[in-house]
C-alpha cells in the first residue's frame, strides 16, 4: 500500500465486535479516529506521547496506546474500547462495578485507560502480589483518586463477576 | 500535537523495504512498534516525508528463534513476545531481565526489540544488553547485506552507523550458556528511563576466576561493553570488586548533568549499581 500525503486510505477496523470500513489519512492516530470518526469518545487523550495511559485500548487482546499507533497500521485489527465493557442493557462490567464500589475514580479522566489495562489481568489478580499488580498497572497515571482504591477495585472485580454469574 | 503529513508505504516483503529506502533513503523513516517514533512525530520533533510501515511484512517470525548457537530476533518481534518466550528464558535470561525494565505492558505489547536497538537511545536497556552480549545486527539494503557488531553499530546518542538506505533485518545474540547475568537500575518512577542502570555478565574462567563485563545505561553517548580485570569469587565478595568498579566508573563513564540528576550523583549510582549487578551476575554463576 502506498498513500500520498493528505490522501485518504481505506481501512477496516473491528471495534467492540462491529466492523467499520473507514477512510483515513495515514498520519491520523488511532485514538483520534476512534473519537472523531467513530464517535467513541470514551477513549481519552492526555499526553499524546505514551506516558499517561488514558488512551489505552486492547488491540488484538493486548493493551496498547492508541495515541502511539496510526489507524492505518491498525487496518484489520480487532480493537476493544471502554464502550465495549458495559452490556447493551446498560449493566456495568464487573470491573466497572468494582471501580465504583472501591472508589477507583474521581474525575474519571484516567478511568477508561485503567479499565482497559486491567481487563486482561483482573481474573488472575488473586494470584498476583501487590507489587506485581501495581507493576501491571504502572503505565497508567491518575492525578486525583490515588492508586489504593484502583488496586482494590482490580482485586475485587473477579469476585464481583463470580457473584454476578451465580445462580 | 499531531504528526505532519507524510507519504505512507506499507511493504509486504523485505525486498520492497530495500527498494523504498533506495528511493527515499534520507527522507524516510521506518515505522516498527512506533513507541519511540510516533511520540517524536506527534511532537513534530521530526517530519519525515516518507514513513515505511514494516508492520505489514508477511511471513515474519513474531518470536525469537534459535539458529545454531545464536538467538535471532526479527524486525517484528515485540518486547512482550521476547519477554514471554521460552527460548529467551532458557538461552538469554539477560534479555528477559532487561526487558522487564522497559516501559510498561501497554508499550511492550507494540515496541520491538530491533526497533529499540535501531533507535540507539543510550538511556534504553536493550542497546546495553546487546552491547554486553556482543550481539550483531544484520543490516540490509538494495546493495546487499552485512553484519555490524555492537561496538561499531552505536555511534552516539540516537545515532547508528547505518547508511541512509540500510535497515536492520534482524538482531543476533549469542546464547548465554553458563554465563550469569543481572540488571540493576535506579529510576524516579517505575518504567521511566533510569537515571543510571547497568547490565552485568559473569563468565567463568579456569582456576575459578571470573570475568565480569558491564554495560551501562544512561551513562554516556552510547552503551559500551566494559570488562573488569579477572577476579576470584572472594574478590567479587570483597573490596577488590568495589575498587575495580570505582576505577571503571571514574575512568570510562561520561555521565551528564540534567534536571533529573547531577553527573556526580549518577557516577555514585554507577558505582553502587555496578557492584550490585556484578555480585548478582557472579552469584547466578555459582548456581550452575
Ligand atoms: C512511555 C514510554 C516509556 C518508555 N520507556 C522505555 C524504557 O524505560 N526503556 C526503553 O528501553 N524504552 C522505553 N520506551 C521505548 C520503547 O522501548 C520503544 O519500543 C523502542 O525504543 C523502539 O522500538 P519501536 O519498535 O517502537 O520502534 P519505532 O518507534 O517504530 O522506531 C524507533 C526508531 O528506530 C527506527 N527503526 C525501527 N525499526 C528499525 C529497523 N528494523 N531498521 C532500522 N531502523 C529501524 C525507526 O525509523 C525510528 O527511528 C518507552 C516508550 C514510551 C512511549
Ligand atoms: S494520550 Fe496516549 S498515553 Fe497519554
Ligand atoms: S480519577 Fe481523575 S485522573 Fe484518575
Amino acid at each position: 500500500m502506498d498513500v500520498r500525503p493528505r490522501e485518504l486510505a481505506p481501512i477496516s477496523l473491528t471495534v467492540n465486535g462491529n466492523v467499520h470500513e473507514l477512510e483515513v489519512e495515514p498520519r491520523w492516530l488511532l485514538c483520534d479516529v476512534l473519537r472523531h470518526q467513530l464517535g467513541l469518545t470514551g477513549t481519552h487523550v492526555g499526553c499524546e506521547h505514551g506516558v499517561c495511559g488514558c488512551c489505552t485500548v486492547l488491540i488484538d487482546g493486548r493493551p496498547a496506546r492508541s495515541c502511539l499507533m496510526f489507524a492505518v497500521t491498525a487496518d484489520g485489527a480487532d480493537i476493544r474500547t471502554v464502550e465495549g465493557l458495559a452490556r447493551g442493557d446498560g449493566k456495568l462490567h464487573p470491573l466497572q462495578t468494582a471501580f465504583r464500589r472501591h472508589h477507583g475514580l474521581q474525575c474519571g479522566f484516567c478511568t477508561p485507560g485503567f479499565l482497559m489495562a486491567a481487563l486482561p489481568i483482573y481474573r488472575r489478580a488473586g494470584a498476583l502480589s501487590d507489587d506485581e499488580l501495581r507493576e501491571a498497572l504502572g503505565g497508567q497515571l491518575c492525578r486525583c483518586t490515588g492508586y489504593v482504591g484502583i488496586v482494590a477495585a482490580v482485586r475485587a472485580a473477579a469476585e464481583i463477576e463470580a457473584g454476578d454469574s451465580a445462580p | 500535537m499531531k504528526p505532519a503529513p507524510f507519504a505512507y508505504h506499507r511493504p509486504r516483503t523485505r525486498e520492497e523495504v530495500d527498494g523504498l529506502l533506495a528511493e527515499f533513503g534520507g527522507e524516510a523513516k521506518i515505522l516498527a512498534g512506533g513507541q519511540s517514533l510516533i511520540p517524536i512525530l506527534n511532537m513534530r520533533l521530526a517530519a519525515p516525508a516518507h514513513v515505511i510501515d514494516i508492520n505489514g511484512l508477511a511471513d515474519e517470525l513474531v518470536e525469537p528463534a534459535l539458529l545454531g548457537g545464536t538467538v535471532t530476533i526479527g524486525p517484528l518481534v515485540r518486547h512482550a513476545a521476547a519477554e514471554g518466550s521460552q527460548l529467551t528464558a532458557t538461552a538469554l535470561p539477560l534479555l528477559a531481565q532487561a526487558l522487564a525494565y522497559v516501559a510498561h505492558p501497554a508499550i511492550r505489547s507494540r515496541g520491538t526489540v530491533v526497533g529499540s536497538i535501531a533507535h540507539a537511545d543510550p538511556a534504553a536497556e536493550l542497546p546495553a544488553a546487546f552491547a554486553a552480549l556482543e550481539g550483531e545486527a544484520r543490516v540490509r539494503s538494495a546493495r546487499g547485506s552485512r553484519s555490524i557488531a555492537a561496538p561499531d553499530l552505536f555511534v552516539s546518542h540516537l545515532e547508528t552507523s547505518l547508511e541512509e538506505d540500510e535497515w536492520i533485518e534482524e538482531v543476533r545474540l549469542p546464547v548465554q550458556g553458563v554465563r550469569g547475568s543481572a540488571v540493576e537500575e535506579f529510576a524516579r518512577r517505575h518504567g521511566d528511563y533510569a537515571l543510571c542502570g547497568v547490565v552485568a555478565l559473569a563468565e567463568p574462567r579456569a582456576g575459578s576466576r571470573i570475568v565480569l563485563a558491564l554495560a551501562y545505561i544512561g551513562m554516556g553517548p552510547a552503551p559500551v561493553r566494559l570488562e573488569l580485570p579477572e577476579l576470584t569469587a572472594s574478590d567479587v565478595a570483597g573490596d577488590a570488586l568495589e575498587d575495580a568498579v570505582r576505577t571503571l566508573a571514574h575512568e570510562q563513564l561520561e555521565p551528564e548533568d540534567d534536571i533529573h540528576a547531577s553527573a556526580r550523583y549518577r557516577r555514585w549510582l554507577a558505582e553502587r549499581l555496578g557492584v550490585r549487578a556484578a555480585r548478582r551476575a557472579a552469584g547466578a554463576l555459582e548456581k550452575h
